[in-house]
């Protein structure tokens, strides 16, 4: 019997824990510092909401574990011997195994600014961050004013979080609008209109210069390269994360940016694997970026190692790109590939639709000369992921797509649907007399 | 370091944000109260000179109340969810105020069921206290003095529309909810509440026809064919047999193919009273559901009892008023109990032969239900003498069915313990009906919640938000469909979902259950895995 030893209890870890044990009996230990048991990440927002309670955030009953038999090692690896096959842990000595995963995340930026170390500032990546966040900002009273760094998921995260509290916020992007590094540009004037229709004072163009500090060593004001000095209690850095890798500098396992990994998922020694956010594909594959820290990937990838460790070797494959999230009150879905003016592709055309009053849009990505339908990206309007995917391994051209459209909805029964108006705007851009088809579940849900 | 100090236990409205009420919320709930202190005060008999006017006064308070509170909650928001604080709410978070109410509800259906004296409910002569405050509108509409239950009807659907109101505001961006809401409201005001009173108007001394609230049904409505209303329906002529025949209907038929169209929701959130409240006035209480298993495994086991215990009382009660002799009428205590024993043994082989893989090792469950049910019948044939059913009268089943699950159950933990346990309790736990319509939904319903694909985060808002304690995420992290028997179709765990995941649908039953080996999002060669297999 193996003994398996995962570093890290997030999606990747636990997916990868949940598939061995579905496929083989050896004895696995999941190893984290962070807490006991495994818990939604991307959830941790809705505690300081108050929309769930933070037991809420954990997808299996505390039973689960035992029942399973997978061991839960509440504990900091602070070092890897390859040799002998050991990792180091604060408090429990060592731990001997067979195979390794390390599945260790990411953790949050910081660029080196004069004073980010000081009280009140702060990431929220892990449930300390969480706990910190109530101390630094439990209220209005205590927390006068925050200020967010970083036009990103987490920073926007951030802000909808304060302003539940109605904390004043003062939002810096280094961008001229929010996250066009990857929407491209409707979408992102939408997004930044929906932030200041929140009352939040976004500030684009706009970089931290300095965090200054009051006689007790806690933040006090930022000043920004637009030469304002802006008073605040909290000072929240969301300029993105970077793999958690720092306690395997000297284990011998090939690192980049990541710990480097083949499509097996194998790092350069034998029985270490690394998914998850910490691993980085030595050749990216397709559009992706080599390093990818998105939940969705973390379980694929947990998924893939699983058969790989019990001795069927299965690539890390991934399918047709997806992704979403939510901008506040809007809800935002991408699959396949819609690229930002920034890094579009040569071959990339984008159709473009935007609703007239309500927070929706539509981006279209398709391939200039032969029409292939390449990305969709949809605002405010829920897409099918069964049915896009279709679309997207099938390459269909754009028209098909849109003759097709309402196939691809999947926004609650009753809501109001924006199809035909879609395609009479794609229709008068392209001169193309396309009629959106009434959706059919044939086409939806195809038998065999 | 937890969230727990922000927990507000104390007895302050004015807590930290979110949780603090604003001076517009404030001065609603005043009007509200006052509403409800107009109410309170005429328990003590005071006799208010002008009756009509104090109730109207009381009423619009309260309405007014309730709609100037949303106003203050959300009408300065944009369009989205509104969960904000919700933990952190006394009133909605366990705090004290949501013990309070609950000890207040808790006595109020105490007193309503078992002691309307109090109320001012008079056996003979003049209504006093509460009662006598609601006899005018009582007799604008049926012609007759207030009774408790025209005043528990009355503030019943002055509840369902205030808080339907807003809880439209709420989900001002859901159209499904706000159909939803609005058909529960009028359902509510209709025919629980104006139609009945109205057809009150028509009785005569030989013209009779119970109190009937028509969507009201069996097993739900536990009393409608209890011998009073049979022989009431009976000697109203053809229109008192079509209430009769409907009723019969009711359940054999109109709900089995609209439950097979749409799942049981277009009973459970759309039409019926009690999912009414819970929607409506009980919305603030819907997390408060226990999500675990072992919840669930008590939920099956009670539910299910109730359904057992429904089906013998009734049949015990109609059996025992009807006669032996055919000549007299067609259907005698033996026609009726094979009839039923027919019935029964149909629905139990086609689920064993069609559906026994769907149930696994439910069916053995199903299977000692029935088989107790089937001895039961055969026992009041053999044993029955004297209006006896074993060793109980018909009528101590009836009167203990009542009391247990009609009063206790339905009305003192089904809605007294909304702020404790959650705004469905009755729905999930005691409701036979829910659990006929839940057997089928579960067997054979175009109904389903579509996961989409592999865009789950697992982040709990579903699970959380689900009022019939459904782990949503557990379905919807693996990409499986949720087809649940309990699943009331509400639809708040789609609304509440932040990655577009959930969509509840009508589709047909194949694939409608759908255990996926791998989820969207990995490309692998799905022959060469399940050859591993």
């Amino acid at each position: 019997m193996n003994h398996i030893v995962i570093i890290g209890n997030g999606i990747a870890g636990v997916t990868a824990a949940r598939h061995i044990r579905k496929k083989s009996s050896d004895k696995i230990t999941l190893v984290s510092s962070e807490t006991e048991h495994f818990f939604s990440r991307t959830a941790l927002m809705y505690v300081y909401m108050g929309h769930m309670e933070f037991g809420h955030l954990k997808p299996y009953e505390d039973w689960f574990w035992k029942k399973n038999d997978i061991d839960l090692l509440q504990d900091y690896v602070t070092a890897v011997d390859t040799d002998n096959k050991k990792v180091f842990l604060k408090t429990f000595n060592s731990l001997e195994y067979d195979k390794l995963i390390i599945a260790t995340g990411s953790k949050s930026n910081k660029f080196g600014w004069p004073g980010q170390d000081l009280d009140g500032v702060q990431g929220l990546y892990s449930k300390q961050d969480l706990d910190l966040l109530e101390t630094n900002a439990p209220n209005k009273n205590i927390c006068r004013r925050a200020v967010i760094v970083g036009g990103g998921l987490i920073g926007i995260e951030l802000v909808e979080m304060l302003r539940s509290r109605e904390i004043p916020v003062t939002m810096l992007v280094r961008e001229k609008s929010f996250w066009n590094v990857v929407l491209p540009k409707g979408e992102s004037q939408m997004i930044n209109e929906h932030i200041r229709e929140h009352h939040i004072d976004l500030r684009l163009d706009t970089n931290l210069v300095e965090i200054l500090a009051d006689e007790n060593g806690r933040v006090r004001a930022v000043t920004t390269d637009k030469s304002e000095t802006i008073e605040c209690n909290l000072v929240g850095l969301a300029p993105g994360v970077s793999p958690n890798i720092e306690f395997l500098k000297d284990s011998g396992i090939d690192l980049g940016k990541g710990v480097l990994v083949n499509r097996y998922l194998e790092t350069n020694i034998p029985d270490i694997y690394a998914i998850g956010d910490c691993a980085e594909q030595r050749e990216a594959i397709g559009n992706r970026k080599s390093v990818e820290a998105v939940w969705y990937t973390g379980r694929m990838m947990g998924e893939a190692v699983a058969h790989t460790v019990c001795g069927h070797k299965m690539p890390y494959n991934p399918g047709n790109w997806f992704n979403s999230a939510k901008f506040l009150d809007i809800e935002y879905q991408t699959y396949g590939w819609v690229f930002p003016e920034s890094d579009k592709k040569g071959y990339e055309a984008h159709f473009h639709w935007r609703h007239p009053k309500e927070r929706m849009c539509v981006t279209i990505a398709y391939h200039k000369d032969n029409k292939q339908l390449l990305g969709i990206n949809t605002f405010g309007i829920r897409l099918r992921h069964q049915v896009v995917d279709r679309w997207l391994t099938e390459e269909i051209k754009i028209h098909l797509a849109m003759e097709h459209l309402r196939d691809a909805n999947f926004d609650p029964e009753f809501y109001r649907n924006y199809e035909s108006e879609i395609v009479a705007a794609f229709n008068s851009e392209f001169g193309t007399h396309i009629e959106p088809k009434r959706n059919n579940r044939k086409r939806i849900l195809p038998r065999g | 370091m937890n969230t727990e100090h922000l927990k507000n236990n104390s007895m302050s409205l004015a807590g930290e944000p979110p949780k603090a009420l604003n001076t517009g919320q404030k001065l609603a709930l005043v009007l509200g109260m006052v509403g409800l202190a107009i109410l309170a005060i005429s328990l003590f008999n005071v006799s208010f000179p002008n009756k009509s006017l104090w109730l109207s006064i009381s009423l619009l308070a309260i309405l007014v109340g309730i709609f100037w509170f949303s106003f203050a909650v959300y009408g300065d928001k944009t369009k989205g969810i509104k969960n904000d604080g919700v933990w952190f709410k006394s009133i909605s978070g366990r705090g004290l105020w949501a013990w309070l109410l609950g000890i207040g509800l808790t006595i109020f259906y105490v007193v309503l069921y078992f002691y309307p004296q109090y109320l001012g409910l008079a056996k003979e002569g003049e209504n006093s206290g509460v009662i006598a405050l609601f006899d005018p509108l009582s007799k604008l509409l049926g012609g007759v003095p207030a009774s408790q239950w025209f005043v528990y009807g009355t503030l019943y659907t002055l509840a369902i529309l205030g808080f339907g109101i807003k809880f439209i505001w709420k989900y001002r961006h859901n159209r499904y909810e706000i159909l939803r809401t609005i058909s529960v409201m009028f359902f509510q005001t209709s025919f629980a509440f104006i139609i009945p009173e109205l057809m009150l108007r028509l009785n005569s001394e030989n013209f009779s026809l119970p109190y009937y609230d028509l969507k009201n049904i069996w097993p739900l409505n536990y009393y409608n064919f209890e011998r009073y209303r049979v022989d009431s329906f009976i000697s109203s002529g053809d229109i008192g047999l079509a209430f009769l025949i409907f009723g019969v209907l009711s359940i054999f038929v109109i709900t089995p193919i609209l439950t097979y169209k749409y799942g049981k929701r277009w009973y459970c959130s759309w039409v019926c009273g009690c999912g009414g409240l819970a929607e409506t006035a009980g919305d603030p209480f819907r997390h408060l559901s226990d999500k675990s298993v072992f919840a669930w495994r008590v939920e099956r086991w009670v539910v299910h009892s109730v359904v057992v215990f429904v089906t013998l009382m009734t049949t015990a009660v109609i059996y025992s008023y009807l006669g032996n002799d055919t000549s007299k009428y067609w259907l005698t205590k033996n026609t009726f109990l094979i009839g039923v024993a027919t019935i029964l043994t149909l629905v139990f082989a086609w689920v064993m032969i069609y559906k026994r893989k769907e149930l696994q090792k439910d069916a053995k469950y199903g299977a000692i239900g029935y088989f107790v049910i089937i001895m039961v019948l055969i026992g009041l044939h053999y044993l029955s003498r004297n209006g006896h059913v074993f060793l109980f009268r018909a009528e101590t089943l009836r009167s203990s069915y009542a009391f247990l699950i009609g009063a206790i159950f339905s009305g003192v933990i089904g809605v007294g313990f909304y702020p404790i346990f959650g705004n469905r309790v009755w729905c999930r736990f005691g409701c036979p009906m829910a659990a006929i319509l839940g057997f089928q939904q579960r067997l054979f319903s175009r109904f389903r919640i579509t996961t989409n694909g592999g865009q789950c985060i697992s982040c709990g808002n579903c699970s959380t938000y689900c009022e019939m304690g459904i782990d949503v995420r557990a379905y919807a992290q693996k990409g499986e469909n949720i087809v649940r028997s309990s699943c009331v179709g509400c639809g708040i765990c789609a609304a509440v979902c932040p990655r577009g995941v959930l969509k509840l649908e009508n589709g047909p039953l194949e694939g409608r259950i759908n255990p996926t080996e791998v989820l969207l999002g990995n490309d692998v060669d799905l022959m060469e895995l399940a050859k591993r297999k």
